[in-house]
């Protein structure tokens, strides 16, 4: 079986002199799965976005989504693709379920299930109460979920987000993390790019990292991870009182495969140790058995994060 | 597998034709709730209205000596400045909305060509522009039934004609100057500017001191709308002198060929160019 897929081919972006993207070659296949697209302001992220859904054209290359160049035939490489890029805008005197409606007709979605497909995309973003209400009284993060809703209409089988959570209340970027990892379970290949490592770590199953408009790295997040820290995983400790210095000093670092302890300040540690998950399990009971008062015991994404700064640092 | 499947889905796409008549169907919904629809029916029927108390109170020679004057003076005066009014309100902003207020983000990233979304929105408008039209047309026959009876001169079925080419032509206009640009205002201040400034103004000078027939001008063309009810229909060249030093005045009116013509030519350049940059132009 052939997978969903997402390529650039040398796929360029100039404006006069400057480079928005440079000669990228990236080939995302499979399904079940997310890959985050990672760079700093202005590294061309959204710059790629644009050329695979035919809002900007490359200088040279080709953005094939499916085996389709979006640039000789636009209609067929997104019959299969939806996307979001920025925050559009809706006509504003559309209510959700018109908007949505418009997308629909367009995609071909069938008369018979159409009513059922909006009202369902509708739910997914919790905008059910809001159906029968003009877009333009909205407030950006309605119309961002609105513009999810209509991402998800057409059940496609790859799907580009470009910075899905911008806009979003606390509440609303929970609910799109939702979203995305109920999709992946659902023979979707997802390429979303995020400015939120947290955001990446929690959802994406690959990265891929970009600045300059040159790809940097393209890797499984583990495998990202394990390559920036070196073996090592992080863990962030919340505790309920403040910790006596013997223990950050002594007694935590002698406990089995850990590296460092950092006090972030009184009430939070923060781990580094070597191994997996069964690493992990022992020192939480370790600690859990020194009755030092542990609330809160969660990964640290400081490996994605330092792997992130590496890179980026390294490419400029 | 895969290939199978994104064929099953190339299969659902409406063909363009399906996809242009969702695009009016949504376009002109939008319009008919916003507000500057609702603007323009209110100019169109206080044109109306005024002129409806005018003649009626003034009862003016050249709107009531003859039928033909009658329509010649009601319809063939205004109805022009109506359609450029309907251009500005429905094409001046079409397509630089697009990009403006970043509504083409919504659509664009959709299995739909970007012509599909043009001529969806071009029809859109011609359909919103012609209701408008269709309005002051009712309201114009209904005053020349009142003051000369039933029997509407077949001239006047011919100026509805002619003005429904050059709304066409307009609207071709408009769309291509919407399409040179990404800020709404400014694609609307330009074309309010042209139309209702600067092609009088050119059409003015160059035939009047420099006595050559404005046949580049679209407002010129446009005159077969209230010439074709004059009887008998005008001279293309006339020539008056006024003043002590008898300064000659030349004014040039537009056979309905020439017209239609100038009308035709107008569109089909300014819908190619307007497609062609549409189709060029980045949402960066």
């Amino acid at each position: 079986m052939t997978s969903s897929s997402i390529e650039a081919v040398n796929l360029s972006k100039r404006y006069n002199s400057f480079y928005a993207l440079s000669n990228l070659d990236l080939k995302i296949e499979g399904s079940n799965k997310c890959v985050g697209f990672l760079g700093p302001n202005g590294a061309g992220k959204t710059t790629t976005f644009k050329i695979f859904t035919g809002l900007i054209f490359p200088t040279e290359g080709e953005a094939i989504i499916n085996g389709v160049d979006v640039r000789k035939d636009k209609k067929a490489a997104l019959a299969s693709c939806s996307a979001l890029v920025e925050t559009p805008e809706i006509y504003p005197a559309l209510t959700p379920k018109e908007a949505l409606t418009m997308i629909a007709e367009t995609r071909g979605i069938p008369r018979e299930e159409r009513n059922k497909r909006i009202d369902e995309a509708l739910a997914q973003v919790k905008m059910e109460e809001w159906t029968s209400k003009k877009v333009g009284k909205f407030s950006k993060g309605m119309k961002q979920r609105v513009n999810i809703a209509s991402a998800l209409l057409s059940d496609p089988d790859t799907i580009l987000l470009d910075e899905p959570t911008v806009g979003l209340d606390p509440r609303g970027m929970t609910d799109v993390r939702d979203i995305v990892k109920s999709l992946k379970k659902n023979n979707k290949l997802i390429f979303m790019s995020s400015h939120l490592l947290s955001e990446v770590s929690d959802v994406c199953d690959e990265v891929a990292m970009i600045d300059h408009g040159k790809l940097l790295v393209y890797d499984t997040l583990a495998n990202l991870t394990a390559k920036s820290s070196r073996g090592e995983n992080a863990v962030e400790v919340g505790l309920s009182r403040q910790i006596d210095d013997g223990f950050v000093k002594t007694r935590i670092p002698e406990l089995p495969g850990v590296v460092t302890v950092d006090k972030l300040d009184e009430k939070n540690l923060k781990i580094k140790f070597t191994g997996g998950v069964a690493a992990q399990e022992e020192i939480l009971s370790e600690l859990v058995a020194m009755k030092i008062g542990i609330i809160s015991f969660k990964h640290g994404y400081s490996s994605l994060e330092e792997a992130y700064l590496n890179l980026i640092k390294d490419s400029r | 597998m895969s290939s199978l499947r994104n064929i099953d889905r190339r299969d659902l796409v409406p063909s363009s034709i399906s996809q242009v008549r969702t695009n009016v169907k949504f376009e002109l919904l939008n319009y008919f709730r916003a507000r500057r629809f609702y603007v323009l029916l209110a100019i169109t029927l206080m044109i109306s209205a005024l002129l409806t108390g005018v003649v009626g109170y003034y009862r003016p020679a050249s709107y009531l000596s003859s039928q033909l004057g009658f329509y010649a003076s009601w319809w063939g005066t205004w109805v022009t400045f109506v359609i450029v009014l309907s251009g500005i309100f429905f094409g001046g902003d079409a397509i630089s909305g697009e990009f403006q207020n970043k509504t083409g983000y919504f659509l664009i990233p959709n299995p739909i060509r970007r012509s599909t979304i043009y001529v969806g929105k071009w029809i859109a408008a011609f359909a919103a522009s012609s209701l408008v039209l269709a309005i002051y047309a009712a309201t114009t026959l209904a005053n020349g039934i009142y003051y000369f009876g039933a029997i509407i001169p077949s001239q006047f079925g011919e100026s509805i004609v002619f003005a429904l080419l050059y709304l066409v032509a307009v609207l071709g206009f408009t769309f291509f100057f919407s399409s040179l640009f990404k800020n709404s205002s400014l694609s609307i201040l330009i074309t309010a500017i042209l139309f209702l400034f600067v092609f009088n103004l050119i059409q003015n000078l160059v035939a009047g001191l420099v006595q050559i027939e404005p046949w580049f001008l679209l407002t010129y063309g446009s005159q077969v709308i209230g010439n074709v009810l004059a009887d008998p229909y005008p001279p293309s060249v006339s020539t008056r002198s006024f003043g002590p030093g008898a300064t000659n005045l030349t004014s040039y009116n537009a056979s309905i060929p020439e017209g239609l013509v100038i009308i035709a030519v107008y569109f089909i350049v300014t819908a190619i160019l307007g497609l062609i940059l549409f189709e060029r132009k980045e949402f960066t």
